[in-house]
């Protein structure tokens, strides 16, 4: 048998000049554009992931099972990965905990979804999406997470799909010999996301479950809390559920003394209402005004002394484009309403929308 | 042709005011049902003639590495042309035009996309999607009506220079897409006035190298290089290519506002124009090619050019789809559709540079001919 000396890594600099040959040789575009073709998740590539199922919960939620491209970096139990999905054409991101344990390198996640009213993204991926499709990822991101060194009294407050991030902690089992409380509320056993994996942990004394069924039982609240976790206040604290119930609990702590020891996860934090004119807020060019509901962004901008860019003015060129960090804009020609929530980005053209609502442009 | 305020017959003369706007809420009405039902098919589509040209155009190179084998010419060079082709028309022009921005993919859209053409994507976008969509067919403002080096209308003075302008037309057929950086940068205009040292127009004349030097690097240097004892062979398989696709994109774009029964415009008839008669401008204006549904995608869906000109923005598989509509609405309002096979409307585009490269005949205008009322106010 003979063996090869492993040849010594080449120097950065021939690395970069391979790379500026192979895009000279596929200018305009880049390599990466002719290798997305075959291997989209390749190392190098913008992170995607591929699906490679969807398994029911419940009726209305369903566990989304990606492997992630090369780069992924991995997570933290109780960590959110922002996911691009294309809806009806349309690229649409939403933020979606994972509820998979930390794995090795190259090992897939999971997220699971809980399908909203009239939510775009959340009613696509657990109706329709079939395995096989490629989604956009960002990597994981969010301090909702276990201390490093985890308490050994741990209480979690969590209602509907906001059992997902501490799902993925429980699953991580770094709360081995802790002693965790979890109070739950769902409308029905029923809609208990993973009602069947949390009652087996109970079952084999990993942790004590309270399980409140909205619907029989009533609202779970700051009193009822009391009653059923009598020592809440001396443990640490994980809740994540409707802004309601995360705004008493936070109240409740604080009165006690004990805000440091609450640690919450707010999903949908930004509710856009889209109305008539607002504020508009030029970011890069620090400059603030007030819009009606006719007033083309491009005009208000230049009004307000903004370069801003701009082409034909009638909604043909796509000269005027500028993205829309947040808020609602509306298409004057014909009423069309857009809305960004931070992170989205969307690229509207200035000189037929309007403010419908307080709007924050990047530019 | 010449523009519609001073024909003996004005074409629009039967229309009233009401009967403009009337057709421009209809026009409206079909952007905005197309707009509404935008979405996983369309998005399906263009995805999938990008791919298709990626796979061709790197499988046309790959074959074309053993180029000095005359199959492997001939087949690597005819897919780099199809491959350059669809780059240019089907996919860089209608993303740059923003038609897929909707889908707020940001790998496909028209403030991210760069094109194989040695015109920077932002200085066509200016020159194409703002002067010439908007001000389309308007002598003295819109300048694809004869890029500013030929004659196309009787109403733009006639020349000396003129003279040569079937040559001219024929060198800007085989060298087009150099014809249109230069006529990006306005380079005649900036080089007349003396503006070639103003730092702008530095600034814009040196994006232009640097695309020129990219993409001559990868055609003429770095394929060739990579193809060994086949270099001179993939020299002129590239050659032949770029010859191909300039001729063809030529050919296409002279189909759309130059062939007869293409009607132009005076500058005072825009003023305060109302946009039905904005819509009614770009309906005389351009002019169709007939032809199948691979003569569609290989012109960029620009053979439905009436449909681009009245909906630049909207994705171009839509336009087959509601040709039949707004053609519907030309007859319902008097008006003539333009439409022809390829090599009808390329010899009427051909004959009218020809006949023009000459002064004017006599007109025979009837006595006491006054210009028609300009568009803004027709029938008022």
């Amino acid at each position: 048998m003979t063996t090869t000396a492993p040849r010594p890594p080449a120097p950065a600099s021939l690395r970069r000049r391979i790379l500026r040959l192979a895009a000279a040789v596929t200018t305009p575009l880049l390599p990466g554009d002719y290798l997305d073709l075959v291997a989209p998740l390749r190392s190098g590539a913008d992170l995607r992931g591929r699906i490679l199922a969807v398994r029911p919960e419940t009726p209305d939620a369903a566990t989304v099972v990606i492997q992630p491209g090369r780069d992924w970096r991995g997570h933290r139990p109780g960590q959110y990965v922002r996911l691009g999905v294309d809806v009806d054409g349309v690229r649409q991101w939403r933020a979606y905990s994972v509820t998979s344990a930390p794995g090795r390198r190259g090992d897939p996640i999971s997220i699971t979804v809980k399908a909203i009213p009239d939510g775009v993204v959340s009613n696509h991926l657990v109706r329709r999406v079939r395995p096989g499709a490629i989604v956009q990822l960002d990597q994981a991101q969010g301090d909702f997470v276990l201390p490093g060194d985890p308490p050994a009294r741990v209480l979690f407050v969590t209602a509907g799909s906001g059992i997902t991030p501490v799902m993925g902690m429980l699953r991580a089992g770094a709360l081995a010999g802790a002693d965790v409380v979890l109070a739950h509320s769902a409308p029905t056993p029923t809609d208990v996301i993973f009602g069947a994996e949390l009652r087996d942990l109970a079952a084999r004394g990993a942790i004590r479950l309270v399980e409140r069924h909205t619907d029989t039982d009533g609202l779970l609240g700051v009193r009822q809390l009391a009653e059923l976790v009598p020592d809440h206040l001396d443990r640490q604290t994980w809740a994540c559920g409707p802004v309601g119930l995360l705004d008493a609990l936070v109240e409740h702590w604080a009165t006690g003394g004990q805000a440091d020891r609450l640690h919450t996860e707010r999903f949908r934090p930004t509710i856009i209402t889209p109305g008539e004119g607002g504020t508009v807020t030029f970011g890069r060019s620090a400059v603030t005004v007030q819009a009606d509901g006719a007033t083309p962004l491009l005009d208000a901008g230049e009004a307000a002394g903004v370069l801003m860019p701009s082409g034909c003015r009638m909604g043909i060129c796509f000269g005027c484009v500028l993205p829309l960090r947040q808020g609602a804009v509306r298409d004057l020609r014909n009423g069309a309403l857009t809305t960004a929530v931070p992170g989205d980005g969307v690229l509207i053209q200035t000189c037929v929308s309007a403010p419908a609502g307080a709007c924050d442009i990047d530019h | 042709m010449t523009v519609i305020q001073k024909k003996p017959v004005n074409p629009i003369a039967h229309l009233s005011a009401e009967d403009i706007e009337a057709l421009g809420a209809e026009l409206d009405a079909i952007r905005d049902r197309v707009i509404a039902s935008r979405g996983e098919r369309d998005a399906r589509y263009i995805r999938k003639v990008i791919s298709t040209q990626r796979k061709l155009e790197a499988g046309s190179r790959v074959v074309l590495l053993f180029s000095l084998f005359p199959p492997a010419w001939i087949v690597g060079t005819a897919g780099l042309a199809v491959a350059k082709i669809l780059d240019n028309m089907e996919i860089g022009h209608n993303v740059l035009h923003g038609q897929w921005d909707w889908m707020r993919d940001p790998k496909i859209h028209s403030t991210s996309w760069e094109w194989d053409h040695v015109s920077p994507a932002d200085q066509w976008k200016h020159s194409h999607n703002e002067l010439h969509h908007r001000y389309t067919n308007v002598i003295g403002k819109d300048n694809d009506l004869g890029y500013g080096i030929m004659r196309v209308d009787e109403d733009q003075p006639w020349h000396p220079v003129h003279l040569g302008q079937p040559l001219w037309n024929l060198l800007n057929a085989c060298f087009f897409e150099y014809g249109i950086a230069a006529y990006d940068l306005e380079l005649g205009r900036n080089l007349r006035k003396g503006r070639h040292k103003a730092p702008e127009f530095r600034a814009r004349a040196r994006a232009v190298g640097r695309k020129i030097r990219r993409q001559v690097l990868k055609d003429y240097v770095l394929h060739p290089l990579l193809s060994g004892p086949s270099f001179l062979h993939t020299l002129a398989a590239t050659f032949t290519a770029n010859l191909i696709r300039n001729v063809w994109s030529h050919s296409v774009i002279m189909c759309g506002h130059f062939p007869e029964g293409v009607e132009t415009f005076a500058k005072t008839s825009i003023e305060g124009e109302t946009r039905g008669e904005w819509y009614l401008r770009q309906m005389l204006g351009s002019a169709n090619i007939s032809g199948s549904r691979l003569l569609h995608l290989m012109t960029g869906n620009l053979s439905f050019q009436i449909e681009h000109h009245l909906f630049p923005d909207l994705p171009s598989n839509r336009y087959q789809e509601i040709a039949p509509e707004v053609r519907a609405l030309f007859d319902r309002y008097g008006l003539s559709y333009t439409t022809g096979s390829l090599p009808r409307q390329v010899f009427s585009a051909w004959r009218k540079v020809v006949r023009l490269s000459l002064p004017n005949r006599e007109k025979t205008r009837p006595a006491g001919d006054r210009p028609a009322p300009a568009l803004a106010s027709a029938g008022a």
